[in-house]
């Protein structure tokens, strides 16, 4: 039973963790936790310990004559009732305490994100800024962030471990998680409630950037598509992206209006794509577009027979889209 | 008059004996398919980006081994038990209602069949949308196939055989007891089987509702779990786990009934506090009803009732905390014999405790938003039922081996199967607590080797596989005993209670005169047994005739349950016509009970 | 009667249990009634479309086979055959006008444009009601079969327990319908 704990302390990083908090949310979830394991080692260590011992003293010896019948003893029975009852409430007040903490309204300059589930993929919308994007999630650190998270069709869950605790996307509720992060990084999470074929995949990033370096991304993230120099294989690679009907399912803003799949005006400045699953190079793109069902079982994007040059011309464009 | 042997005497038993040994083969049979599906899903996760299984195959593979483990196996296992030994132990010569205890088994084979048969079909279209099968996921537009069907059909036929036999349970424990057998000399084990025997017929209807919201919504067009109307998902969750709480009691009481029995036996001591150990399970039967929603801290019911079902939840670790002090405090000053029922009785005060505490880790809600649906939970489920309902059952097997089959199964493999077993689940299960605060969800059929968690799955499946030879090892110790099993007695092991007084195994009418009983040890006060007056006239103790027309009835639920998986009514009316009349005939038959 | 620890027939125990099941079955249709209850997203809504009049006479139907029902238990424990039938029978017919009554009501209800699928109110009315319906429909042919018993004289003081039993389940049916009543035509 070491061998495990061993292994997890060698290794990682472990960019998925919940023991590593970097935000006021998963800080209270983690400071809490850590309190109640410790309650947990102290019973377990007297349970077992007392159990090992019983075993080893009372062990049957030959000739012994047979154990006085005790049939109860009612001081014991209210001490082991009792003792168990206290550990309880020193556990359940900040229990409570923090249900309502971290659940409390969020301040009012927060930055509001919805979050809008897809089978297998994140819509985010940044309605101040009006900005549409997908999969990646770009936070300030430091500053308050209201995420309104719900779904477009069946259950999914919210969960960046290192940002706090998960949450459901239900259709026909909208939730919330607020945060604060309190560290620059980037931060792994996926979903994490059965929500289909693809479920494993449905995996999300949180890039938690300095205030500028977020203003930046935001500025970036607004407006038309990039435009391409006519003739050039990313302007073969729009046309393409007309002819094979990509522009019926994704938005790139001044080209295409389709809201089934991710909106793609900015896509080229993610670091992954298919949600999480893959790498946004030249590469893994050809390897997505090919093919997303092999990639992601059941996606609902379909495989074409792209020529060649059409899925070369098509990975151009698209990486073009910063 | 009654066949006894042959196959037509075993479809037609209303022996509570044959029952219970036909409840056991089949569990036994449903639990070893379900431990092969996990074995495929360890196997699938082992490596991150392993091609073992498909994505859908792994689905079916998660939800089919939660639903054979919990319907098909666990449950059934208990109920052998609780047809076996339980009108042995309140010295009965049978159930209140021998047929329909035969109608039970036979409604769970052919229900656990039935869902079973989605493997067999083309491009197997097993359930998998997981084993508690959250709606919208289930409904039509998101499932097309008939995997939910089969699934929705199969649970509600399992649960008629689940009802019947709770309320025969319950009417035998408190009608047909002994003389003298006053409900507080009842043994622990007969005490937990009535308590559960309580959960099932209040809790099963629930299921029983939402299932039937589940089917019209699928087949009928409504909008009972879709949003689209004005339906709420959420309702599905409510429902599911006000049954699915005082499921897991349902699943864990037996086996702790079990090891009231073992222990005492083993010690050489009565149970300690037994008048308390009696009240805390019946408590934690009520309080077992107001917890329900701790399985939803993260659909964001609101501060209020999150922290409500925290406390309840708290609470109810306190009474199963005592059960544990009290275990223990009857083995303190015992002379200990280690058998290989005693070891296991003592895994699982070992085990359960972990999952107890793993437990109380959940019953915090905002400590839960990490833990839930990660493999944390997994983790924690494994411990309670594994560690501690399968490592009970087991217990009870060594224990009541003898007096089943009139031999004992061996006691060096015994011990090596336990040694493997406990070895092999602490591998398989306690990483899962490290992988899931590593960030693995649950019920993914793949994982990103990034997240660090390889080592850690592929130590799991170790442990697994090592399970898988522990039970092999057991099955070797079952087949070696057939023949070569020691010869037991009636009372291999010194036991306390009624089952130990008559041979091993016992005859049809199991007590040639129904004791008068004077304690709660009747066993160990032996005199009060020689108020057999010598010479008395025994009489001819009646045996149940058997029946044909519980398997009849049973059949016509199946066929039934056909018709909307082949959209034809005319299949509806011949299951119900088949039901109709195998009630009837068996309403009107002589039989004597 | 052979005997038992608690001096109750094994019969009328497992069928008390058998009660108290078949109420959290229909407690937990009455709640999904109730949670859904204001939140249909199109009429035909409650009050457009339920007549109380009429349902109240069903009511007052239900609950005089529930005397017939009286009535006819005492008629078998004190071995008149002949009475025995004719209450058997009439608790039987006036079941039959209530289901009569409710499939009525019900094709009114589609032909007004309340169907399963048209909104919560359809869904959870129906489920309910019907599942209300199919219970009183077993009770018929329950109390058919007993009638049909004592035509051949098969039914007297010894078996009266059966009758007993048929009519706790007749009863409780009734008591069913009076809260459906209440909750949902009464209480809008």
């Amino acid at each position: 039973m070491l061998l495990p704990l061993v292994l997890a302390g060698c290794g990682g990083p472990f960019p998925q963790s919940a023991l590593h908090p970097e935000s006021d949310y998963a800080r209270a979830l983690d400071g809490l936790f850590r309190g109640i394991f410790w309650w947990a080692v102290l019973v377990f260590v007297v349970v077992e310990s007392l159990l090992l011992f019983i075993l080893l003293r009372y062990r049957q010896r030959a000739g012994a004559a047979t154990p006085k019948p005790t049939h109860g003893h009612t001081v014991l029975e209210i001490a082991w009732t009792i003792a168990p009852a206290l550990i309880l409430v020193f556990i359940a007040v900040p229990t409570m305490r923090t249900i309502f903490t971290t659940q409390a309204p969020p301040a009012a300059n927060a930055l509001r994100i919805d979050v809008i589930g897809h089978q297998w993929w994140w819509e985010y919308r940044y309605p101040d800024a009006g900005i549409v994007t997908a999969n990646e999630l770009h936070v300030p650190v430091g500053k308050p962030v209201a995420l309104e998270i719900t779904t477009a069709d069946v259950i999914h869950s919210f969960w960046a471990p290192g940002l706090g605790g998960k949450r459901d996307l239900i259709p026909g509720h909208v939730n919330r998680i607020t945060f604060t992060a309190e560290s620059v990084g980037t931060f792994l999470g996926q979903c994490a409630e059965f929500c289909g074929a693809s479920h494993a995949n449905m995996r999300l990033r949180v890039e938690v950037e300095s205030d500028s370096a977020f203003r930046a991304w935001l500025a970036g993230q607004g407006g038309m598509g990039r435009l391409a120099a006519k003739g050039s294989v990313e302007d073969r690679g729009r046309d393409a992206f007309r002819r094979y009907g990509c522009i019926a399912c994704h938005t790139v803003t001044g080209v295409s209006a389709g809201t089934i799949g991710p909106n793609l005006t900015h896509v080229g400045s993610r670091t992954t794509i298919a949600a999480g699953v893959l790498a946004n190079t030249a590469e893994d793109l050809a390897r997505w577009i090919g093919d997303p069902p092999g990639v992601k079982p059941g996606a609902k994007m379909p495989k074409l027979p792209v020529a060649p040059a059409d899925l070369s011309a098509l990975v151009a464009y698209v990486q073009s889209l910063k | 008059m009654t066949a006894t042997k042959g196959l037509r005497s075993w479809l037609t038993t209303t022996d509570h004996k044959r029952i219970g040994l036909l409840y056991f083969w089949t569990a036994f049979a449903f639990f070893l398919i379900g431990g092969v599906e996990a074995l495929i899903i360890r196997a699938q996760l082992a490596r991150p980006g392993n091609t073992v299984v498909s994505a859908e195959t792994f689905n079916q593979l998660f939800t089919m081994h939660g639903t054979t483990m919990v319907f098909l196996a666990l449950m059934p296992l208990s109920a052998a038990f609780f047809n076996y030994i339980v009108p042995l132990q309140i010295g009965a010569r049978d159930v209140a209602f021998p047929r329909l205890n035969a109608f039970s088994y036979w409604v769970f084979l052919l229900g656990g069949l039935f869902l079973n048969a989605s493997w067999l079909l083309p491009n197997h279209p097993a359930p998998d949308a997981g084993w508690f099968g959250y709606a919208n996921l289930t409904s039509r537009e998101f499932s097309p196939g008939p995997n939910i069907d089969f699934w929705l059909l199969g649970l509600q036929i399992l649960g008629v055989a689940s009802l019947a036999a709770g309320f025969n349970f319950i009417v035998t424990i408190l009608n047909l007891r002994a003389p003298g057998m006053k409900m507080m000399r009842l043994p622990v084990f007969s005490w937990m089987t009535l308590v559960t025997s309580f959960l099932i017929i209040t809790a099963f209807p629930v299921i029983t509702v939402a299932l039937v919201l589940l089917m019209f919504d699928r087949f009928f067009g409504t909008h009972f779990y879709l949003p689209s109307a004005g339906g709420d998902p959420v309702l599905w969750q409510h429902l599911f786990w006000i049954f699915g709480h005082p499921e897991v009691y349902i699943l864990i009481l037996p086996a702790m009934g079990i090891i009231s029995e073992v222990l005492p036996t083993f010690a050489r001591k009565p149970l300690f506090g037994y008048t308390v150990v009696v009240y805390s399970g019946v408590l934690i039967g009520f309080m077992g009803w107001g917890v329900w929603s701790h399985h939803m801290f993260s659909v964001g019911l609101g501060p209020i009732a999150d922290s409500v079902f925290s406390a309840t939840t708290m609470l109810i670790a306190v009474p199963t905390g005592v059960k544990i002090f009290n275990w223990l405090a009857t083995l303190w000053g015992g002379q200990i014999r280690a058998t290989s029922a005693l070891h296991f009785a003592v895994g699982f005060i070992a085990l359960f405790t972990i999952g107890g505490l793993s437990g109380v880790m959940h019953a915090s809600p905002p400590a839960d938003l990490q833990q839930t649906d990660t493999y944390f939970v997994v983790a924690h489920i494994h411990y309670v039922l594994f560690g501690g309902t399968v490592f009970g059952l087991f217990a009870g097997m060594y224990y009541w081996w003898p007096k089943m089959t009139g031999r004992l199964l061996g006691e060096g493999l015994g011990k090596l199967h336990f040694w493997l077993m406990f070895v092999g689940m602490n591998l398989a299960f306690f990483p899962m607590h490290f992988i899931g605060l590593l960030g693995m969800p649950r019920r993914i059929y793949t994982y990103a080797p990034e997240l660090g968690v390889a080592k850690l799955n592929l130590v799991s499946t170790v442990g697994a596989f090592l399970i898988g030879v522990s039970i092999t090892v057991f099955l070797v110790n079952v087949w070696r005993t057939r023949t070569r099993g020691k010869v037991a007695g009636n009372d291999p092991w010194g036991g306390a209670t009624l089952e130990w007084t008559i041979p091993s195994p016992p005859p049809p009418h199991n007590f040639d005169v129904i004791p008068t009983v004077a304690s709660r040890l009747p066993r160990w006060s032996m005199t009060q047994l020689k108020a057999i007056p010598e010479g008395a006239e025994l009489g001819t103790p009646h045996a149940p005739a058997g029946s044909w027309w519980p398997l009849v009835a049973a059949a016509g639920l199946p066929v039934l349950a056909l018709a909307p998986l082949t959209h034809t009514l005319w299949v509806a009316f011949l299951g119900a016509a088949i039901l109709i009349v195998g009630i009837y005939r068996w309403a009107f038959e002589p039989f004597e009970a | 009667m052979e005997r038992t620890s608690l001096g109750l027939d094994n019969r009328k125990m497992a069928f008390w249990a058998f009660i108290g099941s078949e109420c959290l079955l229909f407690a937990s249709l009455i709640s999904t009634y109730l949670i859904y209850k204001g939140r249909s997203v199109v009429g035909p809504y409650p009050h457009d479309i339920l007549n109380i009049p009429f349902t109240s006479i069903s009511t007052f139907d239900l609950l005089m086979s529930s005397l017939m029902m009286v009535l006819a238990l005492a008629a078998v424990q004190r071995g008149d055959l002949r009475w025995a039938k004719v209450w058997l029978f009439l608790t039987a017919l006036l079941g039959t006008f209530f289901l009569a009554g409710q499939v009525y009501e019900f094709t009114s209800f589609v032909h007004e444009g309340l169907t399963l699928q048209r909104n919560l109110f359809g869904a959870t009315f129906f489920v309910l009601t019907g599942t209300h319906g199919a219970h009183v429909t077993v009770g018929v042919m329950w109390l058919l079969t007993l009638w049909w018993r004592a035509l051949r004289g098969k039914l007297g003081t010894g078996n009266a327990l059966t009758v007993e039993i048929c009519g706790l389940y007749w009863h409780f049916v009734d008591v069913v319908w009076i809260v459906i009543f209440t909750v949902v035509y009464l209480i809008q």
